[in-house]
């Protein structure tokens, strides 16, 4: 906070903070955390001009200041409207607020193709944890969805078009991060798209960061695709003397064998600031090249929100489950356990499971294993 | 007959040309105001006019030029909007063809009063030939000493460049344009900052309409009480209305805002009545996205008063029994027409123009043109008129630009005002297929007496 920016007092969900003459409204419920901070598609703290787009942080603003107390007409985006002295905003306390927000969510997964069970982001996709806990069952949209072709954006990453929810993070990065912007959205409404325009590689050393800022499983990591379940793998945090940025990173490991390397991520999924107070942006190099334990100095395991599934798979402080299979079994032992890896290739990463037409049988796989073989 | 302060002179022969216009009376207005008038003054004037803004909103061009950002060191600019895309606005087209030194002449006054040194014309793509016309009309003003370096002697310095779009109508949007201006992709901007704070390349700047702008030549030649004078209420001065569908006389008319809906509709001097000898189903009186209105809500209003062609009486009624006098682009249809598929080509359009950059108008305007397609079709179900509802109500007023509303608007009304047509595309699926729904109770009683 700058020296002398008054203080103004907000009232959010009836809680009142007060936060320095500037603060959006979102940030301002960020400050007091929980349920009361409105989800965030499309801002992102350390990219600026980013936001406005997504329209899930929309809010009530029953009174807009002490001054002037009319209420706002409209809802409105919480991450690019700032507060004002005494201004009272209504965000879960809202009818009006819910209602829209659900029906947000229903227009961002209305062309999305639910593919969750391939997709990598699974577990840390954001539009996951926004349609669980803001959307509805079901969907009212029963026509065909609009479809892109996977395009590779080089030999590292890759563009699933049919998941974007065009927030526009990856551009702004691009815009912020790298000497020239190779990629940009195509075209308009309904039928826009991330694209290259003539299909190209991204070059820049800092590109790689487009994929820790994509809130879904748009932009992936190709030297992990299909390697494994986020949840399956454990976040750890390393560091390494690297030339290019702060070589300060996430491991994501399984035993000694590093699957994934990202920037670190705070409670919002957004890159962390380093220890000198820089955003954590990592190079192409930290992120892509360095996949051996040897690579990198351990710090320790990574601290992750409890509720996360990613917290399933962690060890800090870790409670076993009951047993349940003598539960369900009547007290006994199955006399077999068998490994599905041993009888099906679901999990093997030399299928594209997309491409399978129908549900996918037993006969599926061992079909493609004559195949393969 | 009414008055006329934009169309008089437009059809003298050769009023194209810079002899002709300024012989008939052309370029006093610059006159007056640079060497009479200071620049407050003028904003007074065009506050005293009451001339609303003629691009859709309606709002008072004096109070928007007042609002402009003066910090010191810092250059201000004006803009023209002349991207006119909405379906049947073509008001600015025709005065820019016609007398476009009215327009230049316009816009040297105003970027005087705002004190716009560089003033850009940023014109529809579509409209090729008549950025010719006007970089001629602009050369000519040039050669003459009206624009240029120390415009008649008074020191003021002023260019206009004329900038073509693209093809997209959300650069209509005031600060989409600003954007397209900048050579960017045209996507609206979240506001604030307003245009008047910081506009193009983040200066302050002015974004008015064609017919705006225009306007300002007879306000300051009679002065804005005088100006004020024509017209009723809030509606002053004159208005473009481009009139077009199933009506015997389609074309761009000025009128004075005082005369009813159904003289323009019915009389000889403007629409000429409906086409062959058709009877009036429904009317959007003011560009594709303001509310469809039934000939029985549309003579008058819901409280039985005339309706008249003015921004209040247009209004009246609010959108329940209501519509806007927008752009003045007036669509007629007449018994022939079937709102179901009138709605699902308005729908057609919004999704085909969304910039794409906010999920309710990017998802929501493509679901409601499939919905319509459907019902159009006779596939569709009852439960898709209230699904029809739902979306369009969770896509009004939660955009980033008035795209949204403009795309919710037009099938909320269609489904306020017909929902029985719906309906029946929907119960009589096969039927709806070979003819059209006609008129229903929507019956235009003016029939009875005239017929
Ligand atoms: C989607 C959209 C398209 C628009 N298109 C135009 C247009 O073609 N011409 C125009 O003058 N105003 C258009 N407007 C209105 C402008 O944003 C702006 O309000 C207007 O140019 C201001 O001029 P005025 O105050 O003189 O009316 C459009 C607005 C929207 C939301
Ligand atoms: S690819 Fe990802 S980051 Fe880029 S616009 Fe789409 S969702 Fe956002
Ligand atoms: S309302 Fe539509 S046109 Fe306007 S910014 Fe949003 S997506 Fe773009
Ligand atoms: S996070 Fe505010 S609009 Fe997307």
């Amino acid at each position: 906070m700058a020296e002398g920016t008054p203080l103004f007092k907000v009232t959010i969900d009836n809680i009142t903070i007060e936060v320095p003459a500037g603060t959006t409204i979102l940030n301002a419920a960020r400050q007091i955390g929980g349920e009361v901070t409105p989800p965030a598609m499309c801002y992102y703290s350390k990219l600026q001009g980013s936001g406005g787009k997504c329209r899930t942080c929309l809010v009530e603003v029953s009174k807009g200041s002490e001054k002037d107390p009319r209420p706002m007409p409209k809802l409105v985006a919480s991450c690019r409207t700032t507060v004002m002295d005494g201004m009272e905003v209504k965000n879960i306390t809202s009818p009006k607020v819910i209602d829209a927000r659900a029906g947000i969510v229903e227009f961002l997964l209305l062309n999305h193709p639910l593919d969750c069970p391939i997709c990598d982001q699974a577990g840390e996709c954001h539009l996951q944890d926004l349609s669980y806990e803001h959307g509805k069952e079901g969907t009212r949209y029963e026509f065909q969805k609009r479809t892109f072709h996977k395009v590779d954006l080089g030999d590292k990453i890759q563009l699933h078009m049919t998941r974007c929810i065009l927030c526009y993070r990856c551009v702004f990065v691009a815009n912020q991060l790298t000497d020239n912007r190779e990629h940009g959205i195509l075209d308009r409404g309904d039928h826009s798209q991330i694209a290259t325009f003539i299909q190209k590689n991204l070059h820049s050393d800092f590109i790689g960061n487009v994929i820790d800022v994509c809130p879904v499983g748009a932009l992936t990591d190709k030297t992990f695709r299909f390697k494994n379940r986020v949840w399956f793998t454990k976040p750890v945090d390393a560091h390494r003397d690297c030339p290019t940025c702060s070589g300060q990173v996430q491991l994501w490991m399984r035993g000694d064998e590093v699957f994934r390397v990202t920037a670190r991520k705070d409670q919002w999924g957004e890159v962390k600031d380093t220890t000198d107070g820089k955003p954590g942006w990592i190079c192409n190099t930290c992120r892509f090249d360095k996949k051996h334990i040897n690579d990198w100095v351990i710090e320790g395991p990574s601290k992750i929100n409890r509720h996360s599934v990613i917290a399933q798979g962690h060890y800090e402080g870790l409670k076993k489950p009951d047993e349940t299979m003598p539960k369900v079994m009547h007290g006994r032992n199955p006399k077999l356990l068998m490994d599905i890896h041993n009888v099906s290739e679901v999990n093997k990463t030399d299928i594209e499971l997309s491409l399978i037409d129908g549900p996918a049988t037993s006969k599926t796989f061992n079909h493609s294993e004559k195949n393969n073989a | 007959m009414g008055v006329k302060l934009l169309l008089e002179k437009a059809h003298v022969e050769g009023i194209r040309s810079y002899e002709v216009y300024r012989r008939e009376g052309g370029y006093r207005s610059v006159e007056k105001a640079l060497k009479t008038m200071s620049t407050d003054a003028i904003v007074e004037e065009v506050k005293k006019s009451g001339l609303r803004g003629r691009g859709g909103a309606g709002f008072p061009a004096g109070m928007k030029w007042s609002f402009i950002a003066k910090p010191e060191g810092v250059p201000r600019h004006l803009v023209c909007n002349a991207d006119e895309s909405e379906p049947g606005t073509f008001k600015d087209r025709y005065l820019m063809e016609n007398i476009p030194h009215l327009l230049i002449e316009g816009l040297i006054v105003s970027s005087y009063a705002l004190g716009s040194h560089d003033t850009y014309i940023y014109i529809r793509g579509e409209y090729a030939w008549i950025v010719d016309i006007l970089e001629n009309a602009i050369g000519e003003a040039k050669a003459n000493g009206w624009l240029g370096k120390n415009i008649l002697g008074t020191g003021f310095d002023c260019e206009i460049h004329v900038q073509r779009g693209a093809g997209a109508y959300i650069c209509g949007e005031e600060t989409a344009l600003i954007e397209s201006l900048e050579g960017k992709r045209g996507n609206p901007r979240l506001k604030p900052p307003f245009p008047a704070i910081k506009g193009l390349w983040e200066r302050p700047t002015v974004v008015n309409n064609v017919e705006t702008l225009a306007s300002v030549v007879p306000i300051i030649n009679l002065g804005g009480e005088e100006y004020a004078k024509i017209g009723v209420g809030r509606s002053t001065g004159t208005k473009l209305i481009s009139a077009c569908g199933n009506i015997n006389k389609p074309g761009v008319y000025e009128i004075d805002m005082t005369i009813s809906v159904e003289e323009f509709i019915y009389s000889d001097e403007y629409c000429g009545g409906i086409a062959n000898g058709k009877r009036l189903k429904a009317c959007i009186p003011g560009g594709s996205s303001v509310p469809i209105l039934p000939a029985n809500l549309l003579l008058k209003t819901a409280k039985g008063e005339t309706r008249y062609m003015n921004y209040e009486s247009l209004s009246d009624g609010g959108f329940a029994t209501g519509s806007m006098l927008g752009s003045g682009g007036f669509i007629v249809l007449d018994e022939d027409q079937c709102v179901v598929k009138n709605t699902y080509t308005l729908a057609r359009f919004y999704r085909h123009e969304s910039c794409g950059q906010c999920s309710p108008c990017r998802e929501g305007t493509g679901w409601m043109e499939k919905l319509l397609l459907r019902l159009e079709n006779g596939q569709g179900k009852i439960s898709d008129i209230d699904l029809l509802w739902d979306i369009q109500s969770k896509i009004e007023g939660n955009t980033i630009c008035p795209l949204g509303d403009a795309a919710a608007w037009p099938v909320a009304a269609a489904i306020r005002h017909f929902r029985d047509e719906f309906e029946w595309h929907v119960t009589h699926a096969e039927e709806a297929q070979k003819r059209n729904f006609g008129l229903a109770h929507y019956a235009d009683a003016r029939q009875l007496v005239s017929a």
